[in-house]
């Protein structure tokens, strides 16, 4: 069709094609798109046969079937050998957002003051800054999980605990914290916050408004922090303490009762937090430093204070360079936890793309629900990260 | 809709006009040398010795394919290969068969598209506790951390097991052998669990072995043989009976000692099994001296068993003697 096109505008044929510019890349579009095409079909038709040839049986069924073995950590709800690889993809996937999620906010946090101090001013805060970040981020992942959970497994045995009041336990199975169980009247907790999340934020868009009008400055994030604390705080109070607590206590082999936070998951986080920082670390150091400090003078020179010369004039332009490659460094952290496989944290590599995989056998249908599972985090961080980036990109005039 | 109907009308076209192709045992010919799927270093199964070449009685049911085939049971190579990824690399045919203690299962034979060709171990699961913590029987470990190999039945069993009891655990997943040793060692977990044949074996590997014991349940059935994939009868058949030919050459007395005397026996079954009477060897696609060198090169089955489990790791004949000394193994005849 795009031959048709191109003779019909030029109105000659053969020869003079080649040298019609529009035509070539026209035709060698299609070229590349054609063979792209082939050799997708290949790979499926050669899947679709060579599965056929061996027999093996394929489908989305097994998703419904038991899955028949424990998984460790399941912090969302109780789950049981007799429920069905369907909810094992559900527990795996948590998992894997837990950890990524909590990852992403402890190497944010840590990665932005480690960038922050990287530019002190004081000679061996910097230095100790730079040696971190630089060990860190050039030590593999992999061996840094390994590294943590062997530290994890080296505090004492069970027997031996660390034992703070006999409330918080720490061990090589885990911390153990106690669990608190709300009763009732718990509910109105965090109606309460809710209600002065909701609140807040519309006290700041009217403070907005009458700043704009009459130029009175209000105490917006005071209010907002008082606020947000305190009434759930009071609600916590009025309702008369709804809430008891489950101790940990040694039956056994292990202790019962109370909130487990198993060594294999906090290896990870830990892991995670403290690469990702590193490379966090260092797009905040650059995103500052590349804001000219006649900015910080000419800011000065108006009158505003330090911290709104920083919040209103060396943050906005700042974070214009820093929210791009903040979005991969959270991409890779994501798609990082997936290293979780190595020392058995049951996220969804681990438990659904793994021992459901294999002891199902359906190896394409669980890579495939997989994959799809990671480009959808990760298209739907991207979507956050560039909506967040539009909003703080500066408006040129 | 009609996309998809297309291709699979072209995608059951392709699969017809490459179904006469080549069989397992023309590949494995031209190649010169057997791959074979084994475990992650599993000593007495399957672990590279000192000189690092690979042995155990996993290893020796490879090596009389090799021999079989080839006349030369050196002519294997081994792939070591962890509970969870075994079966893919045996269904992408990156191995021309798997013997790797691997559990004889309804759903592996019939819907994972595989073939067992026998049972070379029968084997049950058991629970290995350390001696201090004062456990006699299984049913005292409610409440304790279960270090078990991910992708395995023995995780299946477990969970079926504990569940039956009424008891709780903890389960921490462990990706091979050697790994569940070390995370063991560390006391992260109070209880490994395997087959008991791999629990005398993980025991071995331990800092302090003498300080760990078996605890008496057996808590399922566990026959661990070879398989190979499905649909290729003539390379089944090979493996089926190049494990048979060990267990009938023990049955038959005969060993990799005496071979050569035996092959001017006056019984009929032992000079058909080696080739001096009959054509097994041909019906089989292979040379008529295939059993022959099987057990001159390997060894019959008694011997292999010998070598790699009883004299180095103490276990017992137990139920995998031959069943005219009480125990299951029962080849059916060469005839």
């Amino acid at each position: 069709m795009s031959a048709e096109t191109a003779q019909n505008a030029r109105g000659s044929g053969g020869a003079s094609l080649l040298s019609d510019q529009r035509f070539r890349s026209l035709f060698f579009q299609a070229l590349v798109i054609g063979l792209f095409g082939a050799f997708l079909l290949f790979i499926i038709l050669n899947t679709a046969t060579n599965i056929e040839k061996r027999g093996i049986s394929t489908g989305f069924d097994f998703l419904g079937v038991p899955a028949g073995y424990d998984i460790a950590i399941s912090p969302f709800f109780e789950f049981k050998a007799t429920d069905t690889h369907g909810t094992v993809f559900w527990v795996g996937l948590l998992n894997t957002l837990m950890v990524s999620i909590l990852g992403i906010f402890a190497a944010t946090i840590l990665g932005v003051i480690l960038g922050v101090l990287r530019l002190s001013p004081n000679w061996l805060i910097n230095r100790i800054v730079y040696c971190y970040v630089e060990v860190t981020r050039n030590v593999p992942l992999l061996l840094q999980i390994l590294l943590w959970y062997s530290i994890f497994l080296g505090l004492p045995s069970v027997r031996q605990s660390i034992s703070i009041w006999d409330t918080f336990i720490l061990n090589q199975r885990g911390l153990i914290v106690p669990e608190p169980i709300p009763t009732a009247g718990f509910m109105l907790v965090p109606i309460c916050l809710v209600i002065a999340i909701v609140g807040s934020f519309l006290f700041s868009k009217w403070a907005h408004k009458k700043q704009d009008e009459t130029g009175k400055i209000y105490p917006v994030l005071m209010t907002s922090i008082v606020s947000i604390l305190g009434l759930p705080i009071l609600a916590f109070i009025v309702a008369g303490f709804p809430l008891e607590f489950s101790y940990p206590e040694l039956k056994g082999f292990n202790f019962q009762g109370g909130l487990s936070i198993k060594p294999e998951f906090t290896a990870l986080w830990f892991a995670l937090t403290l690469y990702t920082a590193a490379f966090i670390a260092e797009t905040v150091r650059s995103g500052i430093q590349s804001v000219s400090h006649g900015q910080t003078e000419a800011s000065e020179a108006l009158g505003l204070k330090p911290s709104w010369t920083m919040r209103l004039v060396i943050l906005p332009q700042a974070l214009r360079v820093i929210i791009p490659p903040m979005t991969s460094q959270y991409l890779n952290l994501t798609k990082n936890s997936s290293l979780a496989v190595a020392i058995g944290y049951p996220d969804i590599v681990q438990s659904f793309g793994g021992v459901t995989l294999n002891q199902t056998g359906q190896a394409i249908e669980v890579i495939f629900i997989t994959m799809l599972v990671y480009l959808t985090i990760s298209l739907v961080i991207s979507a956050f990260m560039n909506w967040y980036n539009s909003r703080v990109r500066l408006v040129e005039r | 809709m009609k996309f998809g109907k297309v291709l699979f009308a072209a995608a059951a076209a392709t699969a017809m006009s490459t179904a006469a192709q080549a069989g397992t045992l023309d590949d494995v010919k031209a190649k010169g040398f057997l791959q074979c799927g084994v475990a992650t270093p599993l000593p007495g199964f399957a672990a590279p010795n000192a000189q690092n070449e690979w042995e155990g009685l996993d290893v020796d049911v490879c090596r009389a394919v090799g021999a079989a085939v080839f006349g030369d049971a050196s002519k294997v190579k081994y792939t070591p290969t962890t509970s969870k990824e075994r079966f893919t690399v045996l269904q992408a045919g990156e191995v021309d068969m798997l013997s790797r203690n691997t559990t004889w299962t309804f759903s592996r034979d019939v819907n994972l598209g595989f073939e067992f060709t026998g049972v070379n171990y029968y084997d049950g699961q058991g629970f290995m506790v350390n001696k201090s913590l004062g456990v006699s029987s299984a049913t005292e470990l409610d409440g304790a951390s279960v270090c078990v190999q991910t992708g395995t039945t023995t995780e299946l069993n477990l969970a079926d097991y504990f569940r039956s009891k009424g008891m709780s655990y903890e389960t921490v997943p462990v990706a091979t052998a050697e790994e569940g040793a070390k995370v063991y060692d560390e006391g992260r977990c109070d209880v490994y669990t395997t087959d008991a044949s791999g629990l005398y074996s993980l025991r071995s590997t331990l800092s302090a072995p003498a300080d760990q014991i078996v605890l008496p349940e057996i808590i399922s059935k566990e026959p661990l043989g070879p398989l190979v994939r499905h649909g290729d009868q003539q390379w089944g058949d090979i493996s089926r009976w190049s494990l048979n030919a060990m267990i009938i050459a023990e049955e038959l007395g005969v060993t990799s000692a005496n071979v050569d005397e035996m092959l001017s026996s006056e019984n009929p079954e032992i000079l058909r099994l080696l080739g001096a009477e009959g054509n097994m060897g041909e019906q089989l696609g292979l040379d008529a001296k295939w059993a022959y060198n099987i057990v001159k090169q390997v060894g019959n089955y008694g011997e292999s068993f010998k070598r790699n489990l009883t004299d180095s790791l103490n276990i017992e004949r137990g139920i995998n003697a031959q069943w005219k000394d009480g125990g299951l193994l029962y080849a059916p005849p060469m005839r």
